[in-house]
This record gives structure tokens, C-alpha cells and sequence, in this order.
């Protein structure tokens, strides 16, 4: 399907400005999006505020495809609604704070290097932690429901409520403060010579954020496009009965990328929960929301997709919540609205729901 | 008659009619029954939550549908009523206002949902209501200025149905069921327990509103019957097992599903109306939650989905554990050493833990809720009676 729209838009290159936009529009329509996004938003503020926020933008983008990337590939390959994954994230956050905490003698050294001897085990920790329990999840309690999504959305209800219990049960009803470790606070100032965004200052977590997330991008690409493993996922995903026929052992691919779903999602918790220094066990509801509408937009079960959507959220978040904080969450659920008419599958489909 | 009232959905089941025949007396009775503030707010919230729960039902057990966006139409309904009490005074007039305004945004919303969703997929259907019940929810926790924001809105309900007004200038005599048993067992002269047990109550507004709120739900209850007994019931049954045939068949299912979502809509908002006018205060906390949401879903398939008594059954069992589970747990608890994990797994706010795995083990277990597994169960037993007597299950079928 795709590739014969593709040979159609390479036989007739589109003659004429409005033509070759309006070709642009629907081939690519998540760069389109991206790009009308980021001018609006120029337009209604100073370029260095624009700046500001679009950094701090890609970074909750980044953060939030980290979360979302898990289960979108739940869906797209196994074809499971996991409704649990909001607590994994708060599972993951957890997790990761308590080992800030523990190892807090590390953490507040001002050497980059002793520190990233408690970010390393924390986010590890947090990446642990969610997968094993992914691990326990899927078997107990997604196993015997494959293939019922009314079946999976209320199982993984009851599960989420257990999960967020269960957190409540070993750290507390309260909220926690969670150190942030001490080379990643305080801001990089532009040097004030650069033309129009001298002298912005931009917060390392962010920057940090910003490039974990695309190095998780590319690593999750390379998996998919390059490995013999991401063959196997991406024909899962176009059908399950053919990549079965091969003598591929399905369940054991379906449980990995589970896994590695909720895994992502633990690390995903860990690091929001050192970019907003408190956490409490419902924040993964409220993530969920976010993720929610990244996947919808890019389209169930496509990475690329879902990273695209991610930066959408995180700017318009960014974008809206600068302009009139009081609209940011209602934004973002109108962006999923706006694209849904338009595009009723998502901005890069993958499977046809 | 009673095919009539019942559109010819028995029950099936004697444990179930037995049931759903005490649940209804409570109800009716409820306020000379159990004395104290406590069972009289419960009982009003049982009454509301029947409606809720019967209307998600026609979305979630007949028709395959999950939607989020539940609470969010108990909400416009509710906040409808506080908001134009609060704006226009506290008459009849700004009530229905209230109501007509609640109604339409209700209607409005559910069809663009509906158009929105329905028309890609039934499973988009959940994903988006999710994430717009949330915009909403932020949407009336931000407007502070005309919803009250976090604190909510007080009720200015009408005089009629507040506790100032009293219909009868004498009481009327109440008696005490639960007293009455206690009694019997401590004391064991059953006539000094029966004089224990009787109670004075001094009928005012609130009790017009119960009972108006009861009417209301029973109300509600047997159109919600006579609907899913109903051709359009039918093709909604015929949409869950299997949609491609429903549409082979000619049915445009799109309409059909709409037209679900929407009924179950503008009954949603009735019900938070009612919540309004009984609860007298209305706050994100108690009408659009995301918890509220998942007790509603938790009270449905645990009675049963796609059975409408289910509705009753569960609602009724769920907020009885959720305002008495908590107490026994307490009881248990202070057994339990202090600070062992065996106490803080059982501590009286622990009680969601238990009905979550409840939850999970019944979707497994009893897929069709209590009703479905009382129901099987008197399956079972009409089964074994017609193996032993032929003739007597032939007289049964005519």
C-alpha cells in the first residue's frame, strides 16, 4: 500500500508551488504538523522564549516518547491494550528515586562523574525493576486474554490499581521529593554574542533529556530496521500468522518486546521523576494521558510515529502552557481531536485499525 | 403484568430474584430501615449509582463499547445544576436550566465522540474518551472562576428538597433492622430488642429528594430493560457478537453505536443531576475523578455485564464494601501487630488492593459477574432436576 503510494508520488513529481505543498501535506504529514506548530508558535512570542521553550519542548518530548514507545509496540505487534502501563511508569520512578535517595552521598558531589555513579544504578534500577515486573504482568495477567481488547482493557485496569496499591503499600501514600543529582542542575548560558537567542539559558536536564531520548530513537530504529530481531518484530506487527508459519517462536518475541516496553516505561518514570524532583504514585495517570495521545497521533504501533507525536505533545505542552497555563492539558487532547479529523488513522499509520 | 414491567427479562435465578427483591425494599424503605447519616447517604448514592452503572452497561455489556468519558457526562450533569443553582438562585427554574444546559452539552459531546471515534475503531473509542474525559477534568479544576475549581461548588438546591422543609409536622416511627439482630443476639428477649430497634424519624426535604431520586432510578432501570428487550436492543446485542455480520445484515452500525453512546450519555447526566441535588456539593473529586470512573467500571463487570440486574447487584455490593470494607479491615488490623507488612497490606485504606485483585480474578473466573454466575448456577440445578424428572422440566418449558 505504501510503497505503491510511493512510486506514485516518484512517477508524477507535482508541477507548481501549491501542488508540491499540498504533495508535502499528505506525504509527510508529521514534518508538516511539526514545522506549522513551531512558526504559529513564533509568531505569538520573542524568539528567545521560543527557543527556551522549544528545548524544554523536545525534552518532555523525549521523556514521554521514552514512555510511550513501549506501548505502542505493545499494541502494533501484539495487538494488546495495556492499560497498566501508566503504573510501570510510576513503578520506574519509584524505584529510581529510592536509589537516588540511598545513594544521595553520590548524588550531591558536584564531579559529573561520582554522579553518574547514582544516576547510572538509578535509571538501571528503574529500567529493572519495571521489566521484571513486566515480566510477572504478562504472564499472570495479559496470557490469557490475547486477542480479547475488551477483555485486556478491564484486566489492565484491575492490574494498574494493584500496581498503584502495592506502591502505596511499600513507599508511602506520600508524595516524594526526589534529589536531583548535582551536575545535572543550573542551566548552559548562551554565549550573549549569538544573534537573537544570546544569552538564553538552557537547563542541562533538559539538554540531557533531549539527547537520551534521541539516542533511545535511534537505538529503537536500528533495532527495527538493521537487526534480525526487528525483522521479526516489524512482520509480527504486518502479520502474526505468517511470521508463526516460519517456526519463529511468536510468544517469546511478544514477551521480549513486552518487557523491554515496560522496562522503557520504568526508565521513562525515572527519569520525569528527576525532572520534577516530586512524585507520588498517581503521576503515572496523569503521564498516561500524554501517552495516550502521543500514540493515538502517531498512529498505533509505528516508532517513528510515536516519536513525532511525542515532540508534538511536548511542544504544544511547552507552547500552550506559556501562552495560557490553564490550557495546556485541554491542547493537547484538542491536537489528538484536530488530527483525528484529519487523519483519522494517526499521522504515520503502521497497521490498519 | 409483571412481563410488562419487566419486558420479559426474568431474572432466572431464585437466589438473584431473592436478592434484587431485598435490594429493592432497602431501597424503598431504606430511610426507616437504617437509621443515621451515614446509611442515608449511602443509600441516596446507591440510588444514583444504579443509574450510572445500568447506563454504562448499555456502552459496556451490550454493546461492547468501553468508554471513559462516563463520569465526565455525571459531571456536566451534575456541575450543570450547581452552576445555574449558583448563578440564577436556588429555585425549580434554575434547576431545569440547569438540567436543559447539562442535556444538550451532554448530547453535543457524545455525538462528536461518537462521530469522532466510533467511525475507525471500537478500541479508539476507549483511548479517546480517556484522554478527553481528562481535558475536561482539567478543563473544570482550571475554570476556578465559575466551577470552583478544586474546592467545587456548594448546591443551592430548592427549598422543598433541602432539610428545612417538613412536609408532616409529626415523626414518623423508623425501625432499626440492623439494631434489631444485634439486640436479638445480646440481649435475647426479642421484644426488648424490637423497643430498642424502633427510631423516630422527622421527615424533611431530603427525604422527598431520596425518594424522588429512587422513583427516578427505578424508573430508569425498567426503560433501560424494556430498551435492551427491544429491537434496537437486539441490534446492539447483535453489533457485540459480531459487528461485520450486524453490518452485512444492513445494519448501519455507526448509527446504531452512537445512539448508545449517546442514551447512555444523556443518562449519565441525569444521574449527576440527581447526585447534585442529593449530595448538595459537587467537586471534581466526586463527579469526574478518573477513580470515580474505574469504580463504575469495577461495579459493572463485578455484577455482571450485559445483565442490567447486574447493575443493581453490583452497585449495591461495591459502595457497601467501599463504605463498610474499610471498618473491617480496621477490625482486622488491629489484631495484626503494627508496622508488620501483614497490617499495612490489610489497613483499612488498603481495601482497593482487594477489590482490584477481586476485580481481576472475576474477570477471569466469573466473566459474567455475580449475576451471570447466580444465573448459571440456577442453570445448572433446572438441569439436574430435568435429568431426574422428564415430564416436570416439559411442563417447565410450556
Amino acid at each position: 500500500m505504501s510503497a505503491h503510494d510511493e512510486m506514485i508520488g516518484q512517477s508524477e513529481r507535482p508541477q507548481g508551488v501549491l501542488a508540491r505543498f499540498a504533495a508535502f501535506r499528505e506525504n509527510k504529514p508529521h514534518i508538516f504538523l511539526l514545522l506549522l506548530m513551531m512558526a504559529v508558535a513564533l509568531l505569538m512570542m520573542d524568539p528567545r522564549t521560543w527557543v527556551l521553550l522549544t528545548i524544554s519542548g523536545l525534552a518532555m518530548g523525549a521523556m514521554v516518547f521514552l514512555m510511550a514507545s513501549g506501548m505502542t509496540l505493545t499494541f502494533g505487534l501484539m495487538n494488546v491494550l495495556n492499560l497498566a502501563h501508566g503504573a510501570f511508569i510510576s513503578l520506574g520512578a519509584f524505584a529510581g528515586a529510592s536509589v537516588l535517595v540511598w545513594l544521595s552521598s553520590q548524588a550531591s558531589e558536584p564531579s559529573l562523574l561520582i554522579n553518574l555513579a547514582a544516576i547510572l544504578p538509578a535509571l538501571g534500577f528503574a529500567l529493572v525493576v519495571a521489566g521484571l515486573l513486566g515480566l510477572v504482568f504478562e504472564r499472570l495477567v495479559i496470557k490469557p486474554v490475547y486477542g480479547d481488547h475488551l477483555k485486556q482493557i478491564l484486566v489492565t485496569v484491575g492490574g494498574s490499581i494493584i500496581i498503584m496499591e502495592l506502591i502505596h503499600v511499600v513507599w508511602g501514600p506520600n508524595e516524594i521529593p526526589v534529589p536531583r543529582p548535582e551536575a545535572l542542575t543550573g542551566a548552559f548560558l548562551l554565549p550573549e554574542a549569538l544573534p537573537v537567542i544570546g544569552g538564553v539559558a538552557l537547563e542541562k536536564y533538559r539538554l540531557i533529556a533531549v539527547v537520551l531520548g534521541l539516542a533511545i530513537y535511534g537505538l529503537m530504529t536500528w533495532i527495527i530496521e538493521r537487526t534480525r530481531v526487528g525483522i521479526l518484530i516489524r512482520a509480527g506487527v504486518e502479520s502474526r500468522e505468517m511470521v508463526e508459519v516460519q517456526g519463529y517462536r511468536i510468544r517469546l518475541l511478544f514477551l521480549g518486546v513486552f518487557v523491554a516496553g515496560s522496562a522503557l516505561a520504568g526508565l521513562g518514570g525515572a527519569m520525569w521523576a528527576m525532572y520534577r524532583e516530586i512524585i507520588t504514585a498517581h503521576m503515572g495517570d496523569e503521564l498516561m494521558i500524554s501517552v495516550i495521545v502521543v500514540i493515538i497521533l502517531g498512529g498505533l504501533g509505528s516508532i517513528k510515529g510515536c516519536f513525532y507525536g511525542a515532540v508534538l505533545v511536548g511542544l504544544i505542552n511547552l507552547y500552550v502552557g506559556y501562552l495560557e497555563p490553564r490550557l495546556a492539558a485541554v491542547a493537547t487532547v484538542g491536537l489528538m481531536v484536530g488530527v483525528l479529523m484529519w487523519r483519522p488513522q494517526g499521522l504515520i499509520p503502521v497497521i490498519k485499525v | 403484568m409483571f412481563n410488562r414491567i419487566l419486558s420479559g427479562d426474568y431474572p432466572r435465578s431464585r437466589a438473584l430474584s431473592a436478592l434484587l427483591v431485598l435490594i429493592g425494599v432497602c431501597l424503598a424503605l431504606g430511610p426507616f430501615l437504617f437509621p443515621g447519616v451515614r446509611a442515608f447517604s449511602m443509600l441516596g448514592m446507591i440510588c444514583v449509582f444504579i443509574i450510572v452503572v445500568a447506563s454504562y452497561d448499555l456502552m459496556l455489556g451490550y454493546t461492547h463499547i468501553v468508554s471513559f468519558a462516563h463520569t465526565m457526562f455525571f459531571g456536566i450533569g451534575a456541575y450543570g445544576v450547581a452552576m445555574s443553582t449558583d448563578a440564577f438562585g436556588s429555585g425549580f427554574g434554575a434547576v431545569f436550566i440547569g438540567i436543559g444546559g447539562a442535556l444538550v452539552m451532554s448530547v453535543l459531546l457524545s455525538l462528536l465522540l461518537g462521530l469522532l471515534s466510533l467511525r475507525v475503531k471500537a478500541i479508539f473509542f476507549a483511548l479517546v474518551t480517556l484522554a478527553v474525559a481528562f481535558a475536561f477534568l482539567s478543563l473544570v479544576t482550571q475554570l476556578y472562576n465559575i466551577t470552583g475549581g478544586e474546592d467545587g461548588l456548594a448546591v443551592r438546591s430548592p427549598r422543598e428538597l433541602g432539610p428545612a422543609f417538613r412536609p408532616f409536622d409529626s415523626k414518623v416511627p423508623g425501625f432499626s433492622v440492623i439494631d434489631f439482630i444485634a439486640g436479638v443476639f445480646t440481649q435475647g428477649s426479642i421484644g426488648q430488642a424490637f423497643n430498642d430497634a424502633v427510631f423516630e424519624v422527622r421527615v424533611n426535604g431530603r427525604h422527598l429528594m431520596y425518594y424522588i431520586t429512587f422513583l427516578i432510578s427505578v424508573g430508569v432501570f425498567l426503560f433501560l430493560l424494556r430498551m435492551v428487550n427491544s429491537p434496537f436492543g437486539r441490534v446492539l446485542q447483535a453489533i457485540r457478537e459480531n459487528e461485520f455480520r450486524a453490518q452485512a445484515l444492513g445494519y448501519r452500525t455507526v448509527f446504531y453505536r452512537t445512539a448508545a453512546v449517546i442514551v447512555s450519555a444523556v443518562l449519565a447526566t441525569l444521574a449527576g443531576v440527581l447526585f447534585a441535588l442529593i449530595n448538595r456539593y459537587v467537586n471534581p473529586e466526586n463527579t469526574l475523578n478518573f477513580e470515580l470512573m474505574v469504580f463504575i467500571l469495577l461495579m459493572c463487570v463485578i455484577g455482571g455485564m450485559g445483565t442490567l440486574y447486574g447493575a443493581v447487584v453490583g452497585t449495591a455490593v461495591f459502595l457497601l464494601a467501599q463504605n463498610y470494607l474499610q471498618d473491617l479491615l480496621g477490625l482486622l488490623v488491629s489484631n495484626a501487630e503494627p508496622g508488620s507488612v501483614f497490617a499495612e497490606l490489610v489497613g483499612p485504606d488498603r481495601w482497593l488492593l482487594w477489590f482490584g485483585l477481586l476485580f481481576v480474578l472475576s474477570v477471569y473466573f466469573f466473566p459474567s459477574g455475580i449475576v451471570g454466575q447466580l444465573r448459571l448456577w440456577a442453570e445448572r440445578r433446572r438441569e439436574r432436576k430435568a435429568d431426574k424428572t422428564p415430564a416436570a422440566s416439559l411442563k417447565q418449558e410450556q
